[in-house]
Parts: C-alpha cells; structure tokens; sequence
C-alpha cells in the first residue's frame, strides 16, 4: 500500500519532470532559430573577407575577384591555409592544420559567416563594405 | 572492502571506461558535415552518470582527469583549454539545475551540451578576438542539444540500471 503510493509519487514526478524537459528544449530551440533567423534576415551578402592571424588583421580581399591566397602561420612559416575567392564565395581549399576543419568548411559569403582554423588561429570572416553608414532597420 | 578504496576504484574504472568512449568516438567517421568537428561526446554518459549516482565533486574529478588524459594523448594544449573551458561551464549548470529538481537527467544533459559548446565558442572569441564566432553557436545549439538528449538517455539508463550498492 505504501509502496504503491510511493510509485505514484514518483511517476508523476517523473512526469513533471519530462514535460520541464520537453518546455526546455522546445523553447531553447525557439530562441536560437528566431536568432538565427533574424541574423539571416538582417545580414546580406558580405563584399569581402577579412583575414586575421591569432586576432591581427593581415589582410583584406574582395569577393569580387577570384584569387587564390597563401595564409602562412608558424615559426618558419610553415603551416599553410590555401583560401581560395571564386565565384564571390571564400573556402579554404587545402591545409596542414590537423584536424582539416577550415578546409571541410563550406564556402562562405554572407555577412558575418567565418571559417576558423584554431590550431593556426587563422581567422577568415565575411564584411559588408557599407555596414557602417547601412541604416539601422526601419520597423 | 573500505568505503574510500572501493568509491577509488569506481572513480578509477569510470574514468577508464569514459576514456575508452572518447577513444571509440574518435575512430567513428564525422556524423554531422556541414559544419565539422561536431561530435556527440561520449564520455559524458559517464559524466553524468557519475555527476547522479555518485555527485557533484566526484563527476567533476573524473570528467578533470579524463580531458588531461584524453588532450596528452590525441590533443594539443589548445585543444585542453578548449575543452576544460566547455567542460567547466556545462558542469556548474549541470549541477545548479540537478539541485534545482526541475529537469530531469535528459533536460540537464541537454543544458550541459549546449553550455559545452557556449564555453569552447567563448574561449575561442576570447582567444581568436573574433566577436563573430559567436554565430556558430546557433548551429552548435541545434547539435548540442540532440548530443545533450542522447547523452542523457544513455545517461539516465544508466543511472537507472547500476546498482545503488556500488556506491
């Protein structure tokens, strides 16, 4: 008898429980793709990328020409990231880093879209020429 | 056996089994490739089995020893920090919302996901001086919460068919 009183409790609690679960996910997941999608909306598509080593900018180059850059980090230079502009997208086409996520990364060309390779700390990030006189967003 | 010797080796056999995890995770092939280097995290079914059945001081220990362990073995000193970063941060959420009752396994698993890919983009926004990296975490959300559910429903399985005793 005490026993199934305490099942009970216990069920319902577990209950409670998985319906919190359920709330949680549901409206974490909510937020991140309003965000998402708000950042989407916002964002266009950039006119250059911005190519930064361990936080220093060492060089800027417009998406709207095809070339094809040398990234060199290490003591001797190295560790290369070959980033390659086509067709108004930025990837990065071959690399030594170990773990070959920059190179794995799809091409890039929205405002604000980057490709990292954190064991070079190279950073490569889409701009928008005019994001500074853009005007704010007329609701 | 003395209480201390045996929670030893329990501490001792879950650290090797999530080490053993870790080492499985990283033969299987990518699973997710539109943004790389997303996985699902294995070890932390233990973690979050020890961090329920045993508690708070002894899953941070394990999950500690396992990421000193698993970054001299197949890592490098960033990808320690990286990972130290993520696990700290989703290990004191985890244990502030167990405290508070109001998820159950699967939901705190869920946070501890997230939250571990929150402090890794932190520290690599912190470390690379991008802003911009914080982007990614609108993807990361997404993945970590399906790595957050399956975790936990490891997890919880768990939890629920080891025995109370060995404790």
């Amino acid at each position: 008898m005490m026993q199934d009183v305490k099942n009970r409790s216990v069920e319902k609690n577990s209950r409670r429980l998985f319906r919190n679960d359920m709330i949680f996910i549901v409206v974490l997941l909510l937020l991140v793709t309003a965000f998402g999608l708000w950042i989407y909306l916002v964002r266009g598509e950039g006119d250059r990328v911005v190519v930064t080593i361990d936080g220093k900018e060492i060089g800027t180059y417009s998406l709207a020409e095809d070339v094809t850059v040398e990234i060199r980090t290490g003591l001797q230079n190295e560790e290369l990231n070959l980033l390659v502009i086509k067709d108004g997208k930025a990837y990065v086409e071959t690399a030594t880093c170990p773990d070959g996520i920059c190179s794995e990364h799809k091409p890039i060309s929205r405002e604000g879209e980057s490709i990292v390779c954190l064991p070079h700390k190279v950073v490569i990030t889409v701009y928008a020429e005019n994001e500074k006189d853009a005007p704010d967003i007329v609701v | 056996m003395r209480p201390a010797t045996k929670k030893l080796a329990m501490m001792g056999l879950c650290t090797a089994v999530a080490l053993v995890l870790a080492y499985i995770e990283a033969l299987l092939p990518p699973i997710f490739h539109a943004v790389p280097g997303i996985k699902i995290g294995f070890p932390n079914i233990i973690i979050v089995f020890v961090l329920y059945r045993f508690g708070f001081k002894e899953a941070t220990v394990v999950s500690l020893v396992r990421i000193l362990v698993i970054s001299f073995m197949f890592g490098n000193m960033m990808a320690l920090v990286y990972s130290l970063a993520g696990a700290i941060l989703s290990m004191l959420l985890m244990v502030v919302l167990k405290k508070m009752n109001f998820l159950s396994v699967v939901g705190v698993s869920v946070a501890g996901g997230v939250f571990h890919n929150v402090g890794q983009v932190l520290t690599a926004m912190w470390l690379l001086g991008t802003a911009e990296l914080g982007y990614y975490l609108i993807v990361l959300t997404f993945t970590g919460t399906v790595s957050g559910i399956f975790v936990g429903l490891c997890g919880a399985g768990l939890v629920k068919r080891i025995s109370k005793r060995l404790k």
